[in-house]
């Protein structure tokens, strides 16, 4: 299993307050082709937290993540970022118009599996273009902020290599600094290690784990176990497209409650990780 | 060997038909290529009426052959009260015609484009022109770049047809030529030493605009 020594945040959920509610998911249900991927799922993160979406492949946990901006339409349900519906204009049942989509998105930063860099721009520009061209933020500024975010992750010699010069944790390194440049309400994270050869894992945990003591809210969806063992401060279960079980890390691993967590968990074990 | 001595007398009259097809390839080349960069926003549209309208476009181009279109804008347009005169209605024809062309390769290239650059183009707030200028069209024209080529080198020889209206282009020029001095060969054997000399310059810049692209993709 993925060590990592345990600095996780400590706001626990029950002492949650509903107004530092940074997302909301509420009866979201998706299907494809006839196929129910998500059936009323429902989700409140906080402020600060760092949620874990776990399960097993094709439980659907890529698809909530991406319903969450909208990059899936859900069938049914909504999802709310600070209280605002995301997807649908207010008061009605009526799509939003893609700018107002857009500046949504802008607040809720995403991490893709398979990194989703720009290939024509350097590291630099990667995670400068959507702070100077969407948000139109002061050139100069965003670079200055830029190089610190980049420095921060381990990424300052490679600030004019292009990402077909970067190992898989490299980019993904770029990928995380390209949301914290736009300094969103929360990131979400989408398999952001399963693409990556075994040995570069721990560089871009590593990352996140810093971005959990920082404060950032974050929805990791991973089958990292150490990962959510060590840095979750809460674990959303799913398993078929319902989430099955959520509480904490510590009860989670140690006595999950349904037989689909205990086997899932089981396997896991049996495997190594 | 007379006929190249004839030929090298009246070089002037294959220069300027150089020059003339030179400047011809060159707005067609420009007029194309961004009428056809444009044309693949419609082309890639969710809405299903407007991408078959641009498909129609790219299809009657592709379908129709070269010179009877020529002789369509040149003779046709005028019945319409359009009215061009032989050189313009020349750079138009290439222009309308490779814009077909141009529109359908880098079409293919957007659809070949690895989905989740686009999403990341969406997931971080660009949307509409800014999208399609910033994060769609750089990689398309990357990895366009060697197709992109062999259109140019087709307008090349495309614009040879265009001495059938007497645009004074190389073809004309050196046909001209030959049938004032009769030297077929020695006029002909220039001409083609000319376009060949075009096309391996544009060849040439391809690929090392190529090599340019090949770290950016």
């Amino acid at each position: 299993m993925q060590e990592i020594a345990g600095t996780r945040h400590p706001v626990s959920t029950a002492e949650h307050d509903e107004r530092d509610v940074v997302l909301e998911v509420s009866g979201l249900s998706k299907s494809f082709d006839g196929n129910m991927v998500l059936r009323d799922i429902s989700l409140k993160v906080h402020k600060g937290e760092t949620v874990c979406v776990l399960g097993p492949s094709g439980s659907g946990k890529s698809t909530l993540l991406r319903c969450m901006n909208w990059l899936e339409e859900p069938d049914g349900g909504m999802v709310l970022l600070a209280g605002q519906r995301i997807g649908v204009r207010p008061g009605g049942n009526i799509r939003m118009t893609d700018r107002d989509l857009a500046a949504m998105r802008t607040r809720i930063g995403m991490v893709f599996q398979h990194f989703a860099l720009w290939p024509h721009l350097t590291v630099r520009q990667n995670v400068m273009e959507a702070p100077v061209h969407v948000l139109k933020r002061n050139k100069a500024e965003v670079r200055q902020e830029v190089e610190a975010l980049l420095v921060r992750v381990g990424l300052g010699d490679k600030m004019d290599s292009f990402p077909a010069r970067l190992s898989g944790g490299q980019k993904q390194r770029v990928g995380i600094a390209r949301s914290l440049a736009m300094k969103p309400d929360v990131i979400l994270f989408d398999e952001p290690t399963s693409a990556l050869d075994p040995e570069l894992v721990g560089e871009v945990l590593a990352v996140m784990q810093g971005l959990a003591r920082d404060g950032m809210t974050m929805v990791v969806v991973t089958h990292e176990m150490g990962f959510a063992r060590d840095v979750a401060s809460r674990i959303v279960f799913m398993d078929n497209g319902k989430s099955v079980e959520t509480g904490s890390p510590e009860k989670f691993f140690a006595a999950p409650e349904t037989d689909r967590a205990r086997q899932f968990l089981m396997r896991y074990a049996s495997r190594g990780h | 060997m007379n006929g190249f001595n004839i030929v090298w007398q009246h070089r002037d009259m294959i220069i300027g038909g150089f020059e003339n097809t030179l400047m011809i390839v060159a707005l067609a080349a420009i007029g194309s290529f961004t009428l056809g960069a444009l044309l693949t926003i419609p082309l890639m549209s969710r809405h299903r009426g407007v991408a078959s309208l641009a498909t129609v476009y790219v299809d009657t181009m592709r379908c129709v052959p070269f010179l009877l279109f020529v002789y369509l804008i040149y003779f046709g347009l005028p019945s319409l009260g359009i009215q061009f005169d032989n050189w313009s209605s020349g750079v138009v024809a290439l222009i309308l015609y490779n814009t077909g062309y141009m529109a359908e390769l880098l079409r293919a290239a957007w659809a070949n484009l690895p989905k989740e650059l686009i999403e990341a183009g969406h997931a971080f707030g660009f949307v509409g022109w800014g999208l399609f200028r910033r994060i769609i069209l750089p990689p398309v024209l990357f990895s366009a770049i060697p197709l992109i080529g062999n259109q140019l080198i087709q307008i090349v020889k495309d614009s040879a047809f265009l001495t059938v209206i007497a645009v004074g282009e190389l073809t004309h020029q050196a046909t001209s030529l030959q049938t004032t001095y009769f030297v077929p060969f020695a006029s002909f054997i220039a001409a083609v030493v000319l376009y060949w000399v075009t096309c391996v310059t544009i060849e040439g810049t391809v690929g090392f605009a190529n090599r340019f692209a090949e770290a950016r993709r």
